[in-house]
């Protein structure tokens, strides 16, 4: 059977499910109107759902909303420094101590980089560095999105964070959160990423090093993505 | 079913999500491997003590849980509309859309799209990778590529470990919780061919010979497989929520992805992650976050793979969806919560519900999928005892005892259909009897004088086989020793006399 009949059938069935068997034939290919149509079917679901829950507090800032993700993000076995931008380029230096190679996205600030004595290989989505050379570089350094100190969690989108193979295949990743990008919960993570329109934007959601639960749930770091992973607090 | 508008006839999910032989009988099975119930019971306490600490720390999680329940029942609602939403915006970034029926369809789908991407190597055969996905387990995705030439990998390590010990999943977040580590490096040591031969049972250890054995085929493998944990209509957005990294190579290196999304993985818009987000993860493995999260819309120029597919796959969604009482078993996020409080499902282990849909969810949704006249999924809905933990622990607040007692109720229906009565059993004339005892004071205290003597003849070791129907109560347990008198006549001799 054509694949435009499995589409109609399986749209036909589920109306039929939903008692829904007015819905004139074939209109699951048809182009839909009203409030209810396909374009607006998201913001009719949104509308007939309400607003999700506020955060309910404590709503911490400044320094203690800072401490509670140096401390979510202890407790995943990353490390965390709280720096000054003028410290950053000395104390990525100091954590990279013995590194030959790293890669960077090309769009990441290079007064981060300064003074290093690895060589930086850039990448980008127009010159992407390829699998192999990813493979065989010491570490990765790029600057992230947001982060939500109630989960420890660092969003990674958009040019500074580079194409999401580079923080995936190096074994070490040092990332450079700005403190004015940290938030409270999750829902604030997601409604910057909006803000900023990076929605459609691939995007990955770091919460510690790569991690496993399947050997008798217990939380062991290192598997497949970065065994290290090193995060420097930016303030002002 | 509940069926009773004049619709199109419903129609059965297929694949892996048939109990095979009555869940008594493999329950029975199951009960006496004493080692894998060691494991599991250890195990499942371990999640139940996390979940509930992370899950404390939320102050407004049972609000959460009402929004997550009311925007599933809006997507159920508007499931047409926010369907061909997702598609075109996922047709509008560059991604491909496919529709499947059932599990074979989906198989061909996939089968189709690994013959047109991947190579067929000096083996004769081709190869892609996996990330841990229910919907191809549910359809049997591996099974069908290996028979057609193609080796799927499972990358994930849990699902690596079943993989090597050629054994079957047993819970739906960690399939191999039946193991232990002591196990699991006999199975690495056995089926790895370049593992260290000093590999110790240290979980740390097992993690790095994981590393290493899946290492070039992450860089090397052209087509990647995986399923989704949601799919946004508003914007075409899927992903894929994980821990070790295996996902993220998955759906970030490969030139192909092809993702198998069951139709009720829709959310309407991504803030709707903002409830989500929080629910899964302390549901599920007892974390604040899972370590990654990948979001992918359609094709991004440069980064991640240029060859997207996503299969929508009903297989049986629909059948579940028209029974308007079970249809919120399609809320369910794949969280495990249900089975690691259940205390069915923590000594019988996943094995014994037969799909690959086990413990309370999985009485449940095997037979909505199915109908109850598949195989022995008619038996799955008594897998419970009722005592509701499941619902408690339920992130989307799915009311599985209600749809528990709702299905039994069917199936006795059905049955009574079949014969044209209600079956008359032993134990309906043993209830009859005891509700004309009951229902009279002094019945009940005639009946009741019978004790001292029955205490007499048990004995302190207690009833070990009673006759009939009741022999299914002393089959696996024993009855205790009956008391030398009731508690009526205790109080008539204590305070009788005031």
């Amino acid at each position: 059977m054509s694949p435009q009949t499995a589409r109609a059938e399986v749209l036909a069935r589920i109306r039929s499910a939903l008692r829904r068997d007015d819905a004139p034939a074939g209109s699951a290919s048809a182009e839909p109107s009203g409030p209810a149509g396909t374009s607006a079917a998201a913001s009719a679901a949104a509308a007939q759902v309400g607003p999700a829950p506020a955060d309910p507090g404590p709503h911490p800032d400044g320094d203690a909303l800072i401490e509670l993700l140096t401390d979510r993000l202890l407790d995943y076995d990353a490390s965390v420094s709280l720096l000054t931008a003028a410290e950053v380029p000395a104390r990525i230096a100091e954590l990279l101590t013995g590194a030959r190679t790293i890669v960077a996205p090309h769009d990441l600030d290079p007064a981060h980089l300064a003074g290093l004595t690895a060589e930086v290989l850039p990448d980008s989505a127009d010159a992407p560095l390829d699998l192999a050379t990813l493979d065989s570089v010491d570490a990765v350094v790029t600057a992230s999105t947001a982060a939500v100190a109630d989960t420890g969690t660092i969003v990674l989108s958009g040019p500074q964070c580079g194409r999401r193979a580079i923080t995936l295949v190096p074994d070490h990743h040092i990332c450079l959160v700005r403190t004015a990008d940290i938030v409270n919960r999750v829902p604030a993570a997601v409604e910057i990423i909006e803000e900023r329109g990076l929605v459609e934007h691939p995007q990955t959601w770091v919460s510690g090093p790569s991690a496993t639960s399947d050997i008798e749930l217990e939380r062991v770091a290192g598997v497949h993505g970065p065994r290290t992973l090193d995060v420097i607090l930016v303030t002002g | 079913m509940s069926v009773t508008h004049l619709g199109m006839p419903t129609v059965p999910g297929k694949g892996n999500i048939v109990e095979p032989s009555p869940f008594p009988q493999v329950a029975e099975l199951e009960l006496g491997k004493i080692q894998m119930r060691t494991n599991l019971a250890r195990a499942t306490s371990t999640i139940r003590g996390k979940r509930l600490a992370r899950v404390a720390e939320v102050p407004n999680w049972e609000e959460l849980r009402d929004h997550g329940s009311a925007v599933k029942t809006a997507v159920m609602d508007r499931l047409p509309e926010l369907l061909e939403q997702f598609e075109h915006n996922v047709t509008a970034r560059g991604g491909h859309v496919h529709w499947a029926r059932d599990a074979d369809e989906a198989n061909a789908i996939v089968a189709r799209l690994v013959e047109e991407h991947a190579p067929v190597l000096d083996t004769g055969r081709r190869e892609v990778i996996k990330v841990k996905s229910m919907a191809t387990q549910e359809i049997g995705l591996n099974e069908h590529l290996e028979e057609i030439g193609i080796d799927a990998y499972e990358t994930d390590l849990a699902e690596l470990i079943v993989q090597l010990g050629h054994d079957r999943p047993s819970h739906i977040l960690v399939p191999a919780i039946h193991r232990n580590r002591r196990e699991i490096r006999e199975i690495f040591l056995r089926e790895m061919p370049d593992v260290d031969p000093d590999l110790t049972d240290d979980p740390t250890a097992l993690a790095e010979a994981s590393r290493k054995h899946l290492r070039r085929k992450f860089l090397s493998t052209p087509v990647a497989v995986s399923g989704a944990n949601f799919g946004i209509a508003e914007t075409g957005t899927l992903s894929v929520v994980e821990s070790e990294g295996n996902g993220r190579m998955c759906v970030t290196l490969p030139e192909t992805l092809i993702t198998v999304m069951g139709i009720e993985k829709i959310l309407p818009r991504f803030a709707d992650l903002g409830t989500f987000m929080q629910l899964l993860p302390r549901s599920s493995t007892g974390e604040r976050m899972n370590p990654y999260t990948s979001f992918w819309t359609g094709v991004t120029p440069g980064d991640g793979p240029q060859n997207v597919h996503v299969v929508l796959l009903d297989n049986g969604r629909t059948r579940a969806l028209a029974d308007e009482h079970g249809r919120q078993a399609l809320h369910c996020i794949r969280c495990s919560a249900c089975m690691n409080v259940c205390p069915v499902y923590e000594r019988t282990g996943g094995h014994a519900y037969g799909s690959v849909y086990p413990g309370p969810i999985g009485a449940i949704l095997s037979p909505l999928l199915t109908g109850t006249d598949a195989g022995a999924n008619d038996t799955l809905p008594y897998a419970s005892s009722l005592c509701g933990a499941c619902y408690d622990a339920c992130p989307v607040k799915i009311d599985i005892p209600q749809m528990l007692v709702r299905l039994r109720n069917e199936d006795t229906e059905t049955k009574a259909r079949k014969t044209g009565r209600l079956p008359r059993t032993q134990l309906d004339a043993a209830l009859t009897a005891a509700s004309w005892v009951m229902s009279d004071g002094r019945r009940m205290a005639v009946a009741e004088k019978s004790l001292p003597l029955a205490h007499l003849l048990t004995g302190p070791e207690g009833i070990r086989s009673l006759p009939g129907v009741a022999g299914k109560w002393t089959h696996s347990r024993t009855l205790p020793q009956p008391p030398e008198q009731s508690f009526r006549s205790w109080w008539k001799k204590e305070r009788g006399t005031r």
